[in-house]
Order: structure tokens, then C-alpha cells, then sequence
């Protein structure tokens, strides 16, 4: 039988096989595994049938706790389930997974496994989270390469049904799951082979069912609950057997054999290493490579991990191994060893104690760990570990792929082994998020490996950054299957599709001598050369590269095809590489851009050829002079008469420094290093020991991806302050200062006078950060001062910024010097506030994002007493993705503590800060009052006393409490030293909870509700972007009627969660619903009262995000519209009215003047559902048109609702 | 009394029509032209920039932020089929098709002779039984002559010509030079019928803001004159066959209309200011004046004071400025 052969990622190869087999999928988002929920989803959503012929039924839950729960039941009720997850997901089923196993379930779910967040959260691959089942009595099955990800799939629902144990099948996040690569598709038939439908009818009978009822989930007490859990173990014992059997008739159907433990190596192997996972193959590349060479090594990988078989173990090992390093991709703090080390150990003593050993001599183990959070594991590396085997005492615990130089545990490896052949097409590709790199080689690949014999893979690697993001592409091309599960590192081609690049990155690292380099240049095959830095010029020329340049950009333009540039750099990768005759290549393009294009229209198709036609014309070859940096000789070689003279190779460009030599020494040694992409080779001694991070970096990080920037034109500035307050990453300010201060300012300086009274005679200034600014044109859509002749120019006009750019950062390093107005004569409103130093700056959060204006204007008010408890998710992201960090200080040493504790529990975990914070001030207060003998009643009395609702009252309190630490100093008494300890919380604290809709909404909401629940003086602010952001567009319960999500393709039916309203049921919660680009005064004014109210708050905050589909830079537009439409009515429910007898509900909105339907149009989240079926689009926009004046109705009516007198019944305890 | 006309080689029972607008969009709109007594309809236009921006702004929305960052490599669902713009457009033709006993015409706007013209091939598949191609241009390009323009107008008809079998109606703007040397231009190239006139979106300042903001005001009958003068000047001097469109309002629009050589009238304000009801209004009323004043069909009206047959054809051109200029007391 011939299969089809696919080209496609471990994840989806996953799904693919388990929507086919299973009826109900219950699932929730989590990075790496996201997409085969994804995917099962909308393969549901059009139709596609199992392979029973019935469409599977998908759920998105609040959790995976909840996830859990609902596949627990649906398998209860006698459904095939399944469901997808990693990490801490996979964590928060552990009690489920208990159970499910307890009852002898027979269910598998598939894990891409990846890192528990330990010192940090990691979204990359290991088997931290999966090794935290080892207990749960699921099997657990490691696949290691996308065509084993797809059989093991398979495996796994076809053993379960026999064994009753349930699976957790498992493969390397992203390096298998995102890993694209060609393999073979297992039809409906195999599957319908393989699931063997009177062990799906034994399943089904099982089942809770009232036909013929059973108990389960009973309580069981001492007299009966060992012996019952004891009951189950038969089934423990045969699944071992059992699994063999079914990859038995898998190997007879499909012809793929696999056992539990497969053998790979010499057959009289001394050394062997055993691994489970991606890890195998690499390995496996190295012992064919060993072996060929004579080398008597093996490799034995893991495939059934749990139950663990000693006798099939000891069976797979050759009887001359001597010594086994057993490598393990976690780690277990404290523990003898890892866990699969542990696991081989026991083996061996047991299989010796129970006479099934057959060695020649009992084999030495040793354990080392690799690869945490998807760390690189190559050839090189397995090399090290299989020459640690061969040294006289080789290291029973050790790691490798990094230098540890604290324990010395690492062992060393040789960067320079290298094993590819020769016949392998290896390429690397330097590309941004936004211009179509990844996308592009995805489709290469597929259009290699679909149309020709070859096999290929690509793994893409992103940086940290959401806006001006670098991917980084491998592929490679061969005749044989591809087992290279590690980056590429030498390259037959290299290709750097952003100029900027070359300025940042060692691009050419990758280049191997003679390897073709293509770049996306400005400058044409005459200058291109002269024009690069002369560290690039020299790897060229010491390479002999072979160099082209095409302006890809210009191209694009040319041929309408924007700033996406995919098309032709893809077109310049065929036409040069040569890893398919040209015409072919270019034949095959076309083809593919047919079938992705064709359906939306022959004018996007003609488009696209049109950019495949003008990117051949001007692609150039560049000759490339014997000698770099002398420009001169450029001039010769080049033949171009207009080059530079001989006096400029004095000048000859260098790449500029990661970061500036002003930098503060940890930045100098760590960050920069991480910058430059460069981490991998920091040592263990680098690193902070407890995941503790210095803030203020992210000044550093000079990222210069805008292409225009705004420039001020005082002239007709109004100073309203409105684009400072917009801007997303604080790179436009404005500033209030001494007219003094502007002696020895840079001659392009900009100033004038301030206008209004209360900083009369002052000087005024808006500036942007060139080199920080995201070119959003945020600042400059909001501006509202235009030119009364010629009201296309504004005060804020985008331009270039490449010409500015060192003018400008020279004027915002003076800039950043002026001293700031005293935060006491600043009036706290809109214009006000943004005279406060933002403690939340260059953020990586995504050009234009509505999420950061919030959090900066939090940092502006409070920043300098903030406690930060930020849930997973974007904030936590552009918050505290290494290698830098947005939050900052300023000029006291003051800003905001930030942390991340989990995306579960956000409002717990500030909740707890809180706790903290009062019985620390509560102590103090104490401790104050019994001292104050010493210390003089007239301070303690000011300190208990002080109010503290104002910055000028909070000033006040600093100066009190540093009297108060100079007179504890002089005391010297025990008591003294505690209350200096302490002194600092009688300065007012502000906590803030900051999340997304997908934690307020779903899964953070038990907590969340509780929390405010709780009377506590917590601010809650919720970034509602009525989506998950993060992960990818899954719906939340924020998602409003006729958007289309992820799990909800066709559009939500179902109104979106009034969580204001919920929480202004409890009466004593201050409740606002904000949006800065409709009203930004009434956002200022929400954020001071949710501050200054001594009990919850909660602050719903409208945030304009990519995953609606517009151009963010009408974001304002769109939030003035939400508000308008009366789709985002905004609002302050203050429970101190009720204190006055006013009604606590204030809209701050009017009723809405347009219909919602006008706000709908301009979002592609809408418009795809109207676009798929207009009928459905038309329905969902009336519910919503409905639910929009409803709701804005109740508002209006709640604010008449008379409130009871204020003097009967108002005074509220304190809390106790 | 009959109110029969031909229009496009489509045989009318009645002269009117609504012109191209949303009315067509709605079903229950249609039901209720139809039971008013219009004798074709005519759906609004689909633009050239709807349906090549429409395409390009998806994919751009959907692409530009794709592949990215390691959490998300897509932000939105994939569906199979995007019922663009277009494809809505076609379904409506279809609809109205079937659930209508009236000629259906559709109505293209574009000015270049790019992909969208495979448009007017699937608009005739869908089932129009003409088409009526907008060439809605405002000249703003001091580079871009007039013959420029008219060649291409004159292009983009002979295209859609060529990739149809329907007929094919113009729809002209006033603004060109020789508009009767145009009208026979397209005559020759095979345009059918041509419709007079399109009327623009009109500028507006918001003074306040300082911005442009685009209004289109109803039409009301000050317009038609512009319209009779053009009917009576092309009437008998072009094959195709003429409509008029905008300043229709009252009975005597129609029948001035008709005198000046109107096969049809369009009827959009109209129609949105006082319902469908209107049209069987104006029907009953044209049969009422016709009965007065003794006509036995439309046709023997039609064109009776067209340039070529008036009493007095200066009245129509230059004279006529200068007499109504004359006439002015100040």
C-alpha cells in the first residue's frame, strides 16, 4: 500500500492521528502543545470525520485542570478522548491523571513536553513536566522524531484499549513538535487496523452507564484502600507486552519496527548511552558515524518508559556493554540522580539479583543531564559523552551542553565535530517576524520534499521580542530520512533577509567555506560589498563565499507586494542554492503560491508571480575583492568609478557594540552576550543562583527597528501630553524643566515654553527614543495639534529614521538627564502624569500593543511603591523575557518588584504580597507605638498618622520614615534594627495584579473571585484583549459574540462574560471598565481611585491587540468606536459613594450613537466569520447589537437605582 | 396602457427600476421593488478595490503576524473558504434569481483592466442577465490625459465584452470632454446601453477637525436637467440603449426622462427617501398623464424631444446657457 507522505510538524502529525481515532478532545491552550488542539478543532470545524465517521467533538475548558476533569468524565461516560498538553498544563492534570489510571482508563494523551517553570519559566522542550507523572500509573511512551511522534500516536491508542492502562505519550516540545519534516501518513485504513473495535466496545461497557450501573470514585478506608490499589497490578505487568504486540502489528501493517527499548549501534558494544526522545536520533547519527569508524558503541533508546520492562531492558543491551551513560532531560534537585538513570540502575541490580543478566562484566553507569528547555544536544555533545565512557573514571553525574565552572560537572565538547554529510543541504535563514521568512521555508521545504525524492526538515528559532522579532530558520535537504534533531551550524547557504542583521549578529558563523550567501541589501552589487562591516567583509572573503544581494524590499514595492518579501527571497533561495534545477524551482513556486493564493483571487496570484518574475532580474552576484576594508580596492575590483577613495579605508565600518560601554557590568558580561545571540556559551558562574534578575535593562537594548519615527514641530504642539501617554514602549516623552537646564543642550534640541500656570516659566519638551521607538505611528495618530494651513503636517510627523537617529539619541540622552518636576506640584491628570518618569520602558511587546499603555501609566503613578503580580501571559512576556527587562528605576533607586508566579494563580499571588505588605506595616505600626519613647511621639505619631492619598502625603511619609531609620541606626538596640527592617512599609504600598483576559476570565477566575472576595487592598488590572494573545487567538470567556477565535472558527454564539458586573455584585469591589484611546481621562482617573480605595479593585482595561486583525496603528480609532457603539461602555463603580448616598455606578460613556456592526467591520476576527458564512455573520451581529444595548441599558439603569441612607448600617469593621 | 421598453435587448414591462444601491442587498427589500412594480433590478456595485484590497487586507492581517514568536505562530483559525466581497456578491445574484421574476443586473466598478474582470464572467455563471460596468473615475492625475482615460475606459469595456455574453451597460460619468464622440466610441466597441450619470461621493469639511469627510447626499430633481440635455443629445446618435440615473423623483422626471430618449429609469433616492411603495406611485401616475394626455404606449414618447426630433434643438446646447444667462435679473 502507498501512503501518503506529508510534510508537516511533530504536532500536527500528533493530531492527526488522534482526531482520527477519538470522539470527544477536551483541551486548553499551552505553548508548545497548543497547536494540536488547534488543530483537532478545525478539522472538527469543517467536517472532518474520525475514522468511524462521525466528527469528533472538541472543547476548549477554563484549564487544564478543567480539561482534565471533562476528558476524567468523558471517559467515565464511554467516550474515546483524548486531550494535548505540556508543562504546567500536564501539571494541573496530575490528579485526574490519578484517577483516570486508578480506574484503568484506557486513554492516551499526547504531551510535547517541555520545562515546569522552576527559577523561570521556560516554554521550551525537556521532560521536566512528564517525569512528574512517573507516579500517576499512566504508561508513558517517548517518541523522538515527527514519523515516530505520528506511529507512537497510533501506539498509544491502539495498546491502551488492551493494556487499560492509560498513555501519556510524549515528545520534545518544539524540537519535535514545531519541527516540520516529511513523513510517511498513516491512512484511516491502518488506524482502523490498529484500534480494535471489541476492545472499544469492552471500553464502552465499562462505562458509567444507568442501564447497568456501577459505583466508582467510592471512599475507601484503612481496612480496604492498600489491598484495592494493589488489585490493579496485573495490568501493570502484561502492558509491557502488550505494547510490544501492538508495535508487532504496527511493524506487520505499516513496515516500521519499534520495541520498547531499541537497540542501535555495534553488536558488541562497550559503551552504550541510553536516552529517550529527539535525543535518540542525534545520538543515532553519531553511533552509525562511530560505528563505520570501528568504534564498538552503541545506543539504546527508551520507548516505553513507564511501566518500566528490566527484562526487555536487559534483552536489548549487547552482553559486552561495560559501561552506560544514561543521559536524562531533566533535572531532580536532591536526588541521587535523574530519573531514567535511576531506572537503569535499579534495572541492572535487579535483573542481577534475579538472574536475567547476561553481561560479561555488571556495567558501570553514570547519569548526566542535557537539552533542559530545549538546549541544544548535537553529534558533538553525545561524542563527549561517549569519550567520557572510554576516560579511567568517568563521572557518575555530570552535565553536558554547557560549562558548568561553579560544580564542574559539564563535560567538554568539542564545537568544532561536525558529522553532517556532505550530500545533506544545509541552509540557515536570518529573517523578521512580520516579512514571511518562517512561512516562506515552510513552504520550501514542503515543495522539496513533496515534489522530489529528497527529505527535509526545518526548525525555526524566535527571539524573545513580539514586535521587530528575529526567526532564524534551518532546513536541510537529503536522500536519506534526516535524524539531525539539532541546529544547523554549517551551512551550504545563508541567507540574511534584513540588512540591520549583519549590525547584531554573527550571521556568517553559520557559513561553511564556499557556502553561498544571499542578502537582502539596499545597496546594489556595486556597494554592497564596500558598504558591509568589515567582520562580515572577512568571513566573505576567509569563507570564499560566494555573495548575492537582491533589494527585496524595493522589489516588493515594485511589484505591490508591500513590505512582505517572502516571496522573493524564497525565489532567490531556488534560484541560487541549487538544490533544484532552477526553472523547476521557480515552476514549483509558482505552483505553491497557486494553491495558497488561488482561492482568494488571480489578482494576489499574478501578484506574487509578478514578484517571482522581478526578483530574478535583480538579483546580482557580488564580486567579491581579494582583501576587505580597503575600499579602495572595492572601487578596482567592483568597476564601480563612484566608490569611496582611498582615504576612507580608515573608515571602514566595524559592527557596532551590542550595547554601550555605559552599560553596568552585569549587562556587560550576561545580557550582552544574550543579545547578540551568543548565551548558549555563558557558564554556569554567569548566573544568578536563584532566577533573580537586575530590572532596568531593557534601556540597554538598542533595537532600531523603526523605519520612521515621529518628529516634534513645537510650533503647533498644544502639549497635551496625549502621545506620550499612547505610546506602548515610553519612547516618546514629555518633560516639564529649569529653562536653565538648556545650557549645553545638542544644537537640534527642541524646547518651548511651558504653556498654563503651573509650571509657568518652565521649559517644555516631547522626545522621542530613536532607537527604542517601535515606529507604531501610535503617538502621531493620537496627535491633535495640526497645522491650521496645512493640517496634513501635525505637531507629531513620522519620517525616516535612519537620518535622525544619532541627532536624536543624542537629544534623548539629554533628555533623559533634565531633572524631573517634583512629583508633588505635578497635577495627577492625563497631561499631568506623563510629566512622571515611566518605570516601564522598550518593552518587547508587540508595535502599537494596547496592553502597555496600561501598565506604563501604572508604573507612572505608582511605579515607586509597586508591587507587581503578573500573571503568565503576554504581560509576563514583554514583562520578564529575558535577556532583558522593561520594568526599571528611577532616579532614587525606586520602581516596580515584579513576579510571575503562574498563570493560575496571579490573584492569589498578589493577594499573598499583600498579606505580606499589611503585617509588615502592621508590625511596624506596632512596634512604632511601643517605641515611641525612644523615638519621640511627635515622628511616631506623624508616621501612624500620615496621609498618604497624595504624592505630596507620600513624600511626606519618606521623610518621616528616613527620620525614622536615622534615629533606629543610632539606637543599637535589637528592637531597633527589626523596626529599621520594617520602617519601609509605612510608606503605602500599591499592589497591582496584572493579567489577561485569559487568566481573569478562565483560569485565574476561581482565584480571582475569591481574591476580591477577600476586602483586601489589591488592584486588579485586566489587559482585555478579549482573546488568548499569547498563545496563539484561542477564545476566552472575554471573547464577544461573532468574533472567531481558535475553538470558535465559526464565530461565538455566546455573549461575553460580564466580569465587571459579577464583580460589582459584591458591593464592596471598586469596579472600572477603561479604554485609554476613547477616554483616556477617565482611564487616569480609574487607576487613582482603584489606588487610593483601601479595598479590591478591579480595572477592565479595553487593549487593542494583533490577534483582532486591523492595523494597530488605528487602535485609538477602534477603541473610540468600541466605546461609541456602545460595545465598550466605560464606567466606575465606587463602593465609598455608597458611604455619601450616591449611587457607586458612574457611566462615563454616553448611549451608544452607532451601531456595534460599524465597529465589527474594520476587524478581521469578525470579518473572517462574515466571510465564511455571511448568514451566520448576519445572525451573531444582531445577538451582539442586542447584548451591546441590553447591556448598556442595565448600566443605565443601575445607576438610577435609588442606594440606602448613608447613615444606617455603613460602617465596615476592619479587617481581622 | 402600456409601459412597455426595451433596455439592453431585455423587454420590460415598465420602464423603472431601482438603480445600483444596497436596496438589493436585503431580500425583503427586493420582494417589496418587486411587488411595487419594478420591472428589472439592479444590485449595487462591486468595486475593483474590493475585491483586490479585501483579498490583500486579509492575507495581510492574517499573514503579517504569523510565524513570529515561538508561543504563536498563527493568531486566527484557518478556515478553507473565505466568502470574500465577491463571492457574497455572487451568491446575492443568485439568490435574487431565483427568488425574483425580474431581469437581474448586476454592476462592476473598476477602471482597470486587472483580475477582477474574471468577475464579470462568474457574475454572468451566477445568473445576471446583464451587467452594468461603473467606470467611476475621478481624473486627479495631472500626468493622465483625457484620451488616456478614455482609452482606458474604452479597454476595460471591450474586456468585459469579451469575457461575456450579457449585455453590457456603461454607466458614464458627466465629466468628459466629448461626451458624444464617447458615447459612440463605446458604441462601436459593442456597449449596449449607457447610463447617465453616476453621481459622486462629495467632499465635506469637518472644520473643527480639520479633516475630509466623504457624504453622499440624496439626489433630488434640480439634477435631472443635466441628465435630459445629455438623454436628448445621444438619443438617436448611439445604438445602445439609455437609461437614466439620478434627479428621477416625480412622474414628470420619468416622463421628461423618457421624452429625452430614456429607455429606463433608475430610481435610488427616490425609492430611499419614500420605500418601494413609490415606484407603483409613479407607475400609476405616468399611466394616469399618459391617459390624459392620449399616449397609447411609452414608446411612442420616447425620445419625442430628443435633440434630433424637438422643436426647438438650440434649447439643448450652447444658446441655452446664454438665453438662461440673459434671463437673469440682477
Amino acid at each position: 500500500m502507498t501512503r501518503p507522505r506529508i510534510t508537516i510538524d511533530g504536532n500536527e502529525a500528533v493530531a492527526s492521528v488522534a482526531h482520527r481515532v477519538n470522539e470527544v478532545v477536551a483541551i486548553y491552550p499551552i505553548t508548545p502543545s497548543s497547536n494540536m488542539g488547534e488543530w483537532a478543532d478545525e478539522w472538527s470545524a469543517k467536517g472532518r470525520k474520525n475514522i468511524w465517521g462521525t466528527i469528533p467533538t472538541v472543547t476548549e475548558m477554563q484549564s487544564e485542570a478543567g480539561a482534565a476533569g471533562a476528558v476524567h468524565g468523558a471517559l467515565q461516560a464511554g467516550a474515546l478522548t483524548t486531550t494535548f498538553t505540556a508543562s504546567q498544563g500536564l501539571l494541573l492534570m496530575i490528579p485526574n491523571m490519578f484517577k483516570i489510571a486508578g480506574e484503568l482508563t484506557s486513554f492516551a494523551m499526547h504531551v510535547s513536553a517541555r520545562a515546569v517553570a522552576t527559577h523561570a519559566l521556560s516554554i521550551f522542550g525537556d521532560h521536566s513536566d512528564v517525569m512528574a507523572c512517573r507516579q500517576t500509573g499512566f504508561a508513558m511512551l517517548a517518541s523522538g522524531s515527527v514519523q515516530e511522534a505520528h506511529d507512537f500516536a497510533c501506539i498509544a491508542h491502539a495498546a491502551t484499549l488492551q493494556a487499560r492502562v492509560p498513555f501519556l505519550h510524549f515528545f520534545d516540545g518544539f524540537r519535535t513538535s514545531h519541527e516540520v519534516a516529511k513523513i510517511e501518513q498513516l491512512t484511516d485504513d491502518d488506524l482502523r487496523r490498529m484500534m480494535d473495535e471489541q476492545l472499544i466496545a469492552a471500553h464502552r461497557q465499562r462505562a458509567l452507564n444507568p442501564e447497568h450501573p456501577v459505583l466508582r470514585g467510592t471512599a475507601q478506608n484503612p481496612d480496604a484502600f492498600f489491598q484495592a490499589r494493589e488489585a490493579c497490578n496485573g495490568f501493570y505487568a502484561a502492558a509491557p507486552a502488550i505494547v510490544q504486540e501492538t508495535m508487532n502489528k504496527f511493524a506487520a501493517l505499516v513496515g516500521r519496527q519499534y520495541h520498547l527499548f531499541d537497540y542501535v549501534g555495534h553488536p558488541q558494544a562497550e559503551r552504550v548511552i541510553v536516552v529517550m526522545g529527539s535525543g535518540a536520533d542525534v545520538t543515532h547519527e553519531l553511533v552509525d558515524w562511530m560505528v563505520a569508524r570501528g568504534e564498538r558503541v552503541g545506543l539504546l533508546k527508551v520507548r516505553l518508559y513507564r511501566p518500566f520492562s528490566v527484562a526487555h531492558l536487559i534483552a536489548a543491551l549487547p552482553a559486552t556493554t561495560k559501561r552506560i551513560a544514561v543521559l536524562d532531560r531533566t533535572k531532580e534537585p536532591g536526588a541521587v540522580g535523574e530519573p531514567l538513570y535511576l531506572d537503569v540502575v535499579t534495572a541492572l541490580r535487579e535483573a542481577e539479583i534475579e538472574g536475567i543478566s547476561s553481561f560479561q562484566q555488571m556495567p558501570t553507569v553514570i547519569g548526566g543531564r542535557y537539552g533542559l528547555s530545549s538546549k541544544e544536544y548535537t553529534p558533538a555533545m553525545a561524542r563527549a559523552v561517549y569519550d567520557e565512557l572510554a576516560g579511567a573514571k568517568p563521572k557518575s553525574h555530570f552535565t553536558v551542553g554547557i560549562l558548568d565552572d561553579v560544580t564542574h560537572l559539564s563535560l567538554p565538547v568539542d564545537p568544532e565535530f561536525d558529522i553532517e554529510p556532505d550530500d545533506v543541504v544545509r541552509a540557515v535563514f536570518f529573517g523578521l517576524g512580520a516579512d514571511g521568512t518562517v512561512g516562506a521555508n515552510k513552504n520550501s521545504i514542503k515543495i522539496i520534499a513533496e515534489e522530489t525524492d529528497n527529505y527535509g526538515n526545518g526548525y525555526f528559532v524566535y527571539d524573545s521580542k513580539k514586535s521587530g522579532a528575529v526567526t532564524v530558520s534551518h532546513l536541510r535537504f537529503g536522500p536519506r530520512p534526516l535524524r539531525s534533531s539539532y541546529l544547523v551550524r554549517k551551512a551550504n547557504f545563508v541567507a540574511c533577509h534584513q540588512y540591520v542583521f549583519l549590525d547584531r549578529y554573527d550571521v556568517l558563523e553559520y557559513a561553511q567555506p564556499g557556502a553561498v550567501f544571499l542578502l537582502n541589501s539596499p545597496f546594489g552589487p556595486d556597494q554592497a560589498f564596500a558598504e558591509l562591516p568589515c567582520e562580515v567583509q572577512q568571513q566573505i572573503i576567509e569563507k570564499k563565499l560566494k555573495f548575492y544581494v537582491i533589494d527585496a524590499y524595493q522589489v516588493a514595492k515594485e511589484t505591490g507586494m508591500g513590505t512582505r518579501i517572502n516571496t522573493i527571497m524564497q525565489t532567490c533561495f531556488f534560484a541560487i542554492s541549487g538544490v533544484l534545477p532552477r526553472d523547476e524551482a521557480i515552476a514549483q513556486i509558482k505552483k505553491a503560491i497557486k494553491k495558497t493564493y488561488g482561492k482568494r483571487g488571480e489578482a494576489v496570484v499574478q501578484q506574487n508571480f509578478a514578484a517571482v518574475d522581478g526578483t530574478l532580474a535583480n538579483l546580482h552576484e557580488v564580486k567579491v575583492p581579494a582583501t576587505a576594508g580597503v575600499p579602495a580596492a572595492v572601487a578596482a575590483v567592483a568597476g564601480n568609478p563612484h566608490a569611496a577613495t582611498p582615504g576612507d579605508a580608515a573608515t571602514a565600518r566595524t559592527r557596532p557594540p551590542i550595547v554601550s560601554p555605559e552599560a553596568p557590568d552585569f549587562v556587560q558580561r550576561v545580557t550582552a552576550l544574550m543579545l547578540a545571540n551568543k548565551g548558549d556559551l555563558l557558564p554556569v558562574s554567569a548566573f544568578p543562583v536563584d532566577g533573580t534578575w537586575p530590572t532596568g535593562t531593557a534601556q540597554w537594548e538598542k533595537r532600531n527597528i523603526a523605519l520612521e519615527i515621529p518628529v516634534w514641530d513645537s510650533s503647533i504642539c498644544i502639549q497635551c501630553n496625549k502621545c506620550a501617554l499612547v505610546c506602548p514602549h515610553a519612547a516618546i516623552r514629555a518633560k516639564v524643566y529649569d529653562p536653565k537646564a538648556l545650557a549645553g543642550a545638542p544644537a537640534t534640541f527642541k524646547s518651548m515654553d511651558f504653556k498654563g500656570t503651573e509650571f509657568k516659566g518652565m521649559k517644555y519638551t516631547i522626545q522621542v527614543a530613536p532607537e527604542d521607538c517601535t515606529g507604531c505611528t501610535l503617538c502621531a495618530m493620537v496627535c491633535p495639534a495640526k497645522d491650521k494651513s496645512n493640517p496634513k503636517h501635525k505637531s507629531l510627523d513620522m519620517q525616516p529614521q535612519r537620518p535622525l537617529r544619532e541627532a536624536e539619541a543624542a537629544n534623548y540622552r539629554f533628555f533623559l538627564d533634565l531633572a524631573d518636576p517634583d512629583r508633588a506640584k505635578v497635577r495627577p491628570d492625563v497631561k499631568g502624569v506623563q510629566f512622571f518618569q515611566p518605570l516601564f520602558e522598550y518593552s518587547g511587546a508587540c508595535a502599537a500593543c494596547g496592553e502597555t499603555p496600561y501598565v506604563k501609566l501604572v508604573t507612572q503613578l505608582f511605579g515607586d511603591r509597586l508591587l507587581i503580580a503578573n500573571a503568565t501571559g503576554c504581560s509576563s512576556i514583554y514583562g520578564g523575557n529575558l535577556p532583558t527587562a522593561p520594568y526599571t528605576v528611577n532616579r532614587d533607586g525606586r520602581g516596580p518588584a515584579w513576579s510571575n508566579s503562574l498563570f493560575e494563580d496571579n490573584a492569589e499571588f498578589g493577594f499573598g504580597m499583600r498579606l505580606a505588605i499589611d503585617k509588615q506595616a502592621e508590625q511596624a505600626r506596632e512596634m512604632l507605638v511601643a517605641m515611641a519613647g525612644v523615638i519621640g511621639e511627635q515622628l511616631v505619631d506623624g508616621l501612624l498618622k500620615a496621609d498618604q492619598s497624595s504624592e505630596a502625603g507620600i513624600a511626606a511619609q519618606r521623610e518621616r520614615v528616613a527620620a525614622l531609620k536615622a534615629k533606629l541606626v543610632a539606637l543599637h538596640t535589637p528592637e531597633a534594627a527589626w523596626l529599621h527592617k520594617l520602617a519601609d512599609y509605612l510608606v503605602r504600598k500599591s499592589v497591582w495584579v496584572v493579567g489577561g483576559d485569559g487568566w481573569a476570565y478562565d483560569i485565574g477566575y476561581g482565584g480571582l473571585d475569591h481574591v476580591i472576595a477577600m476586602g483586601r487592598d489589591v488592584n486588579i488590572l485586566v489587559l482585555d484583549t478579549e482573546v488568548y494573545s499569547n498563545t496563539g487567538g484561542q477564545q476566552s470567556k472575554a471573547t464577544p459574540i461573532g468574533a472567531s477565535a481558535k475553538f470558535a472558527m465559526a464565530g461565538k454564539a455566546i455573549p461575553k462574560k460580564d466580569l465587571g458586573l459579577i464583580a460589582m455584585a459584591y458591593g464592596s469591589v471598586y469596579v472600572a471598565h477603561v479604554a485609554f484611546g476613547a477616554k483616556d481621562a477617565q482611564t487616569v482617573k480609574a487607576l487613582l481611585e482603584a489606588d487610593s480605595y483601601h479595598g479590591p479593585s478591579l480595572v477592565i482595561a479595553y487593549s487593542h491587540c494583533i490577534a483582532h486583525g486591523y492595523d494597530l496603528a488605528y487602535g485609538l480609532d477602534q477603541q473610540k468606536l468600541a466605546v461609541d457603539t456602545g460595545y465598550w461602555p466605560l464606567y466606575r463603580f465606587d463602593p465609598r459613594r455608597l458611604d455619601a448616598g450616591e449611587n457607586p455606578l458612574m457611566l462615563d460613556s454616553a448611549a451608544p450613537k452607532a451601531e456595534v456592526a460599524k465597529y465589527m467591520a474594520n476587524e478581521t476576527r469578525f470579518r473572517v466569520v462574515q466571510q465564511q458564512d455571511p448568514d451566520r455573520y448576519r445572525l451573531l451581529l444582531g445577538l451582539e447589537q442586542r447584548e451591546v444595548t441590553a447591556r448598556f441599558s442595565l448600566y443605565e439603569q443601575l445607576t438610577k437605582l435609588s442606594v440606602p441612607n448613608p447613615k444606617s448600617g455603613t460602617e465596615r469593621p476592619a479587617d481581622k | 396602457m402600456d409601459l412597455s421598453t426595451s433596455y439592453l435587448g431585455l423587454r420590460l414591462f415598465n420602464p423603472f427600476m431601482p438603480g445600483a444601491s444596497p436596496m438589493a442587498d436585503h431580500m425583503d427589500w427586493v420582494k417589496r421593488l418587486e411587488d411595487a412594480g419594478a420591472a428589472a433590478i439592479v444590485l449595487r456595485s462591486l468595486f475593483e478595490e474590493q475585491i483586490t484590497r479585501e483579498r490583500e487586507g486579509m492575507i495581510h492581517h492574517m499573514e503579517i503576524t504569523a510565524d513570529s514568536f515561538a508561543e504563536a505562530v498563527s493568531y486566527f483559525p484557518r478556515p478553507d473558504d473565505f466568502a470574500f466581497g465577491p463571492d457574497q456578491y455572487l451568491n446575492q445574484v443568485r439568490k435574487l434569481k431565483e427568488a425574483v421574476n425580474l431581469p437581474v443586473i448586476a454592476s462592476l466598478n473598476g477602471t482597470t483592466p486587472e483580475g477582477w474582470l474574471e468577475y464579470a464572467r462568474q457574475i454572468q455563471e451566477a445568473g445576471a442577465d446583464a451587467l452594468e460596468l461603473n467606470v467611476y473615475f475621478l481624473a486627479t492625475n495631472p500626468a493622465e490625459s483625457g484620451v488616456v482615460i478614455e482609452k482606458r475606459i474604452l479597454e476595460v469595456t471591450r474586456l468585459v465584452k469579451q469575457n461575456v455574453t450579457i449585455p453590457v451597460a456603461v454607466k458614464l460619468s458627466p465629466f468628459l470632454s466629448s461626451l458624444s464622440h464617447f458615447a459612440q466610441q463605446l458604441d462601436l466597441i459593442g456597449a449596449d446601453g449607457l447610463v447617465l450619470f453616476n453621481r459622486f461621493y462629495q467632499p465635506d469639511i469637518d472644520v473643527e477637525a480639520l479633516e475630509v469627510t466623504p457624504v453622499l447626499h440624496l439626489s433630488d430633481s434640480m439634477e435631472l436637467g443635466l441628465r435630459l440635455r445629455w438623454l436628448a443629445i445621444l438619443s438617436g446618435h448611439v445604438r445602445a440603449s439609455l437609461a437614466v440615473s439620478g434627479g428621477v423623483h416625480t412622474s414628470a422626471d420619468v416622463i421628461k426622462s423618457v421624452m429625452a430618449g430614456a429607455h429606463v429609469v433608475q430610481l435610488v433616492s427616490a425609492l430611499i427617501a419614500q420605500g418601494p411603495r413609490h415606484i407603483r406611485t409613479l407607475v400609476q401616475e405616468l399611466t394616469e398623464w399618459m391617459e390624459k394626455h392620449e399616449y397609447a404606449s411609452l414608446e411612442q414618447m420616447q425620445a419625442s424631444m430628443s435633440l434630433q426630433r424637438c422643436p426647438d434643438p438650440a434649447a439643448f446646447e450652447r444658446a441655452n446657457y446664454m438665453k438662461v444667462l440673459q434671463s437673469l435679473k440682477v
